[in-house]
């Protein structure tokens, strides 16, 4: 192993898929506006450049030049620190997705993901529930009544619904022993092992969870309907009362990057991650296929904001704790006999 | 829990024709208007910003006599009479409008002052009012008042 696989290959990886998850943000949020108009009967942003594709340079820049605004009463550094905090997990989550086959570049092999940890659905759920820390964080040092509650309901959500996402990747876990022998917790032997030798009956049953994993991932990224984290008419505006500026749209970067690792995660465990015809012949088409089942995943998350109101927050809670806690329970159950007998 | 099994179904029923809507919507040409770049329809009678027309022979038909001015009931308009210099007239009649200024902001665009004018010199066009970055663009001098360019519209046939 020679330097350049071992450091510069990985580094360039990163670097890239950094780069690109940005983008993706600000193209997520141009996407979200033009398709939610659509469904409005309006459309959307198309002043600045074509079509408005330079929209979400002009909301960047308007943020970034927004005046720097400290409350005097707030924690400084923890109030500094929180909206990075939120961001980190929602792009490190990402390095466990496969993106692509392996393809060969100049006599290296290249793997299109950051690391094939074996223990890959744990890495996610672990990541997420650190995403939970920028929230209180934020609540804590803004030093507000109104951000310390936001905060705490936010934080309340955002645990309970991943109750209820573990025990679905856990039945998911179960269900790769159908192909492997073992289970696999390695998202990358999921897409190139077990999804290639799926059943029909395996993938009817795995159809089965995606409505109850895409409500828990709606509430975990705090999406419409269970975008209560915003807290516009409640409690002013939740965890984000005291911020303003590129603090406060750091806050919807990680909501929106975090829609985009949801939909990754979601495209790698029930659509197949990057398979799709062709991708035997030329690799590359695998990134492809990644990219337009994720947009599609996406476009999805955005119809439901404009179709259903918000809920309340205690709907919300006993929605969780009486109805998908125990289904996904039922689901783990039934996964488990399944296996078993085959 | 079974109690409630028959409202998740309904629920479920529910959400998905909500989405249903949605979709069908999506479908449809968005009811914007591109006002500027293109035409917007407007009703024949609709009153917007006021122009002060001329003859044909390029005479202001503003003669000074202040009856807009009285007819208005948010004291808009502002008009300063003159005499006319009778080598070099501006109106047909002995004066004319040295002044002639609408504040934008009191008016209500009740079209008193175009019933008011004897000489039909001010009108209510078409044309909506275009926003502005300063208050003072607001107050219409005569420079903008006379004659100014029609706006993109088009009269709705429907009326």
């Amino acid at each position: 192993m020679d330097w350049v696989e071992l450091l510069l290959i990985p580094a360039v990886k990163s670097l890239v898929l950094i780069v690109v998850l940005l983008l993706g943000f600000a193209y997520m949020t141009y996407y979200e506006r033009k398709f939610l108009a659509r469904l409005t009967t309006r459309v959307g942003p198309n002043r600045a450049g074509p079509k408005g594709l330079l929209q979400p340079i002009a909301d960047a820049l308007k943020a970034i030049f927004k005046e720097e605004f400290v409350p005097g009463h707030v924690d400084k550094w923890v109030y500094i620190v929180a909206p990075a905090l939120a961001l980190i997990p929602a792009l490190v989550a990402f390095a466990v997705i496969p993106i692509g086959p392996d393809i060969t570049i100049f006599g290296h092999t290249i793997s299109l993901y950051i690391a094939d940890v074996n223990i890959g659905f744990l890495y996610i759920l672990a990541i997420a529930s650190v995403g939970t820390y920028g929230v209180i964080l934020a609540g804590w040092s803004s030093n507000n009544n109104y951000s310390i509650l936001g905060a705490l309901r936010t934080a309340a959500q955002m645990v309970s619904y991943e109750l209820p996402m573990g025990i679905i990747l856990v039945s998911i876990v179960l269900l790769t022993s159908l192909s492997t022998g073992v289970g696999s917790l390695s998202l990358v032997e999921l897409v190139e092992v077990v999804t290639p030798d799926r059943s029909i009956l395996h993938w009817l049953w795995l159809w089965v969870a995606f409505p109850i994993f895409f409500i828990c991932m709606l509430a975990e990224t705090s999406r419409s309907p269970f975008d209560l984290p915003e807290t516009e008419n409640e409690l002013v505006a939740g965890f984000q009362t005291e911020y303003g500026g590129i603090k406060f749209a750091l806050f919807f970067m990680a909501e929106y990057i975090h829609v985009i690792t949801a939909s990754a995660i979601m495209v790698t465990v029930f659509f197949g991650g990057w398979q799709g015809p062709f991708v035997d012949t030329l690799p590359i088409l695998g990134v492809f296929w990644f990219v337009a089942k994720v947009i599609l995943v996406l476009g999805l998350f955005i119809w439901v904001r404009a179709s259903v109101p918000r809920v309340r927050y205690d709907q919300l809670m006993s929605f969780c704790w009486k109805f998908l806690f125990p289904i996904s329970l039922v689901y783990l159950a039934i996964t488990a006999v399944f296996v078993a007998l085959t | 829990m079974m109690s409630g099994l028959g409202d998740v179904v309904k629920g479920a029923a529910q959400i998905a024709q909500a989405m249903g809507v949605t979709l069908k919507y999506a479908t449809r040409r968005p009811v914007t208007l591109e006002y500027p770049e293109e035409p917007m329809a407007v009703f024949p009678r609709y009153r917007g910003q006021h122009m002060l027309r001329r003859y044909d022979n390029g005479l202001e038909r503003c003669i000074g006599c202040c009856l807009c001015e009285a007819a208005c009931p948010t004291g808009a308009i502002l008009v300063e009479a003159a005499e006319n210099d009778p080598g070099n007239p501006r109106s047909p009649g002995e004066r004319y409008a040295k002044t002639y200024e609408v504040n934008l902001l009191r008016c209500v665009f009740c079209g008193d002052c175009e019933i008011a004018c004897p000489t039909e010199a001010i009108v209510l066009t078409q044309s909506v009012p275009m926003p502005q970055r300063n208050r003072a663009n607001f107050i219409l001098t005569q420079d903008v008042l006379l004659e100014p360019k029609d706006a993109n519209l088009v009269i709705r046939p429907d009326s």
